[in-house]
């Protein structure tokens, strides 16, 4: 069963900082979000995608698990908005002292908007993973690919056998 | 001291310059068929929180708990961390011949070494590759304390084997040669570390030791917690420090009691960061046996009269190649880069500005804690390598603006004796 969240993120995120083309879409949200749930679903590869039904937006971004591996993150690419991805292709990377790591989309659509907070504040991913350290916002082309990917109780135990390797 | 380490999240991104995964995220160097060796501190890196990882055919610790790398890296640069360093190989070679067999596997001008004192040094091959990276350290004529790395051990164990053999049979003067099995080596570095630990300095007739005697490159056995320790004043990070070498039985107690206030653990994740930010070349990485210490700018480990074509004492192996190139020159050498946007890794191709012409390849490369500063260094093309010469590298398919720059990134901070500058 996926995990229900109520969209902090979105109520937050959405504001009207995004260009007029997605006024509408905000306000929608945003009036939206007041009753709307969205689904929180993650990938194998430790990133995080809080996905709203009713405006098919879906918010992007590494798990607590991944920015415990990578340690304090000092850099962080974003994709251009604007740019069409398919589910799995790359749209970014997160980078440590120790390492960097691709950021692949969970799935398909056109970025819509960029964190621009982590440009000035990487560290807010070691921080708030789940949270203020969003990544990007990608408006959904397959919505049905969010089915696909693992829930909650289903990540939390890849996590814990990947512990036991 | 130098340690094998590829500090990467995973082995597959060697051959390309795309990161891995999150899900990929490894700190991984070693085949993983081998069992893993412990050192004697394993039980205490645990029982301290460490994050245990493979490294170079041991379990080690990469970080400890509550500390991040960066925290890690800041508290050597400004107090005193301690770093177990145990996997490293350690060797005694004793004997009438030991200077004039070690001369003949090394470069160095190791008869002008002075008594009690070491130097950065290379095992060559024939072909002026370098088989391995060393600190050799002279306490008499006939009597050398060698480390190596330990990734290297098997290939170093071989070599010196065989050549010792051909040695014992051409030559008088015998070398007999002993590797200090399970013994312990732990590094204490930082500002703060001959202060910290000039107080467990053991007092005898009133008589203490003077660490302030044993400046950088010098070695002694002193009486330290208890036990007679070997002394060596030196690191792998560029700061004041000692590397201290401990019998088996005495590694784990002697460091519980070495462990306190202001020292704390430091791991791999931190000495990669310090190593490379003083310029300090990894083996495996940036040195490897299709690299030349003079293309490597280790020629300053080549001693000034070992240069000489057919002289006796341009014996050594590897020396008509080195020499060579000393002479004519090289097509590529080492140097740092700064790196604008995000950090460059190693294998990040290197190209002439504005052109398709590939001109070097990144070897290690770090966000330097110290400087917040993209710092990496690599191999490029003579005519590229001079100071502030503008170059690009590609990181996940795009150029970026890269700088040839002096190394050490950041100035080092030795004890070269009283009243002498730092540099």
């Amino acid at each position: 069963m996926a995990a229900r969240l109520i969209p902090r993120v979105f109520s937050a995120g959405l504001a009207p900082r995004a260009s007029f083309q997605f006024a509408h879409a905000t306000a929608r949200s945003q009036f939206l979000s007041m009753r709307a749930i969205a689904t929180k679903k993650y990938t194998p590869e430790h990133e995080w995608v809080l996905y709203d039904d009713a405006t098919k937006i879906g918010t992007i971004s590494i798990t607590d698990y991944a920015q415990k591996a990578l340690g304090d993150v000092v850099f962080v690419e974003l994709p251009a908005i604007g740019t069409e991805l398919a589910q799995g292709d790359n749209i970014g990377a997160v980078e440590s002292v120790k390492a960097a790591s691709d950021i692949y989309a969970p799935i398909s659509g056109k970025i819509i908007e960029v964190n621009k907070g982590l440009d000035d504040k990487p560290g807010l991913l070691n921080a708030d993973p789940e949270g203020e350290g969003w990544l990007c916002k990608i408006e959904a082309s397959k919505p049905e690919e969010i089915d696909s990917l693992l829930d909650e109780a289903a990540y939390k135990q890849l996590c814990e056998e990947g512990h036991q390797e | 001291m130098l340690a094998r380490r590829i500090p990467r999240a995973l082995a597959a991104a060697r051959t390309s310059s795309v990161a891995p995964r999150l899900s990929q995220i490894r700190w991984a160097s070693t085949d993983s068929a081998k069992p893993l060796r412990r050192t004697g501190l394993y039980n205490f890196h645990v029982e301290n929180g460490a994050k245990m990882v493979p490294f170079a055919g041991y379990e080690m610790p990469l970080t400890y708990s509550g500390v991040g790398q960066v925290d890690s890296h800041k508290h050597v640069r400004s107090s005193v961390g301690l770093f177990d360093v145990g996997h490293m190989v350690q060797h005694y070679f004793r004997g009438a011949g030991a200077t004039r067999f070690l001369e003949w596997l090394t470069p160095s001008d190791l008869n002008s070494l002075p008594n009690h004192s070491s130097t950065l040094s290379v095992l060559l091959l024939p072909s002026g590759g370098i088989l391995d990276d060393t600190v050799v350290t002279k306490h008499t004529p006939d009597l050398y304390y060698v480390v190596t790395n330990a990734g290297r051990r098997e290939e170093d164990l071989t070599w010196f084997a065989s050549k010792l053999k051909e040695w014992n049979e051409k030559h008088g003067d015998k070398v007999e040669h002993q590797i200090l099995e399970d013994w312990g080596l732990v590094a204490l570095q930082g500002p703060k570390s001959a202060d910290y630990l000039q107080g467990f300095v053991d007092t005898y007739d009133g008589k203490q030791y003077d660490l302030k005697q044993l400046t950088f490159g010098k070695s002694a056995w002193l009486s330290i917690g208890g036990v007679k320790v070997h002394v060596a004043r030196g690191g792998y990070t560029g700061e004041d420090g000692f590397e201290i070498s401990l019998p088996p039985s005495e590694t784990v107690a002697w460091t519980r009691k070495l462990y306190k206030f202001p020292v704390q653990l430091a791991g791999l994740a931190a000495r990669d960061s310090l190593r490379l930010e003083a310029g300090l070349c990894l083996y495996g990485n940036d040195l490897d046996e299709s690299t030349s210490p003079v293309e490597a700018g280790l020629t300053w480990v080549i001693g000034k009269n070992r240069r000489t074509p057919g002289d006796d004492k341009a014996s050594f192996i590897g020396a008509d190649a080195v020499i060579s190139q000393i002479e004519k020159g090289v097509s590529r050498k080492r140097v740092g880069f700064l790196v604008e946007g995000p950090p460059a890794r190693e294998h990040a191709p290197l190209f002439a500005p504005s052109s398709s012409e590939q001109i070097g390849e990144v070897t290690s490369g770090i966000p330097s804690p110290s400087t917040g500063k993209n710092i990496a260094m690599g191999y490029i093309a003579t005519k590229y390598s001079k100071r502030d010469t503008e170059v690009e590298v590609e990181v996940r398919g795009k150029r970026r603006k890269a700088k040839v720059t002096k190394m050490p990134f950041v100035p080092t901070n030795y004890w070269r004796g009283e009243g002498v500058l730092k540099q």
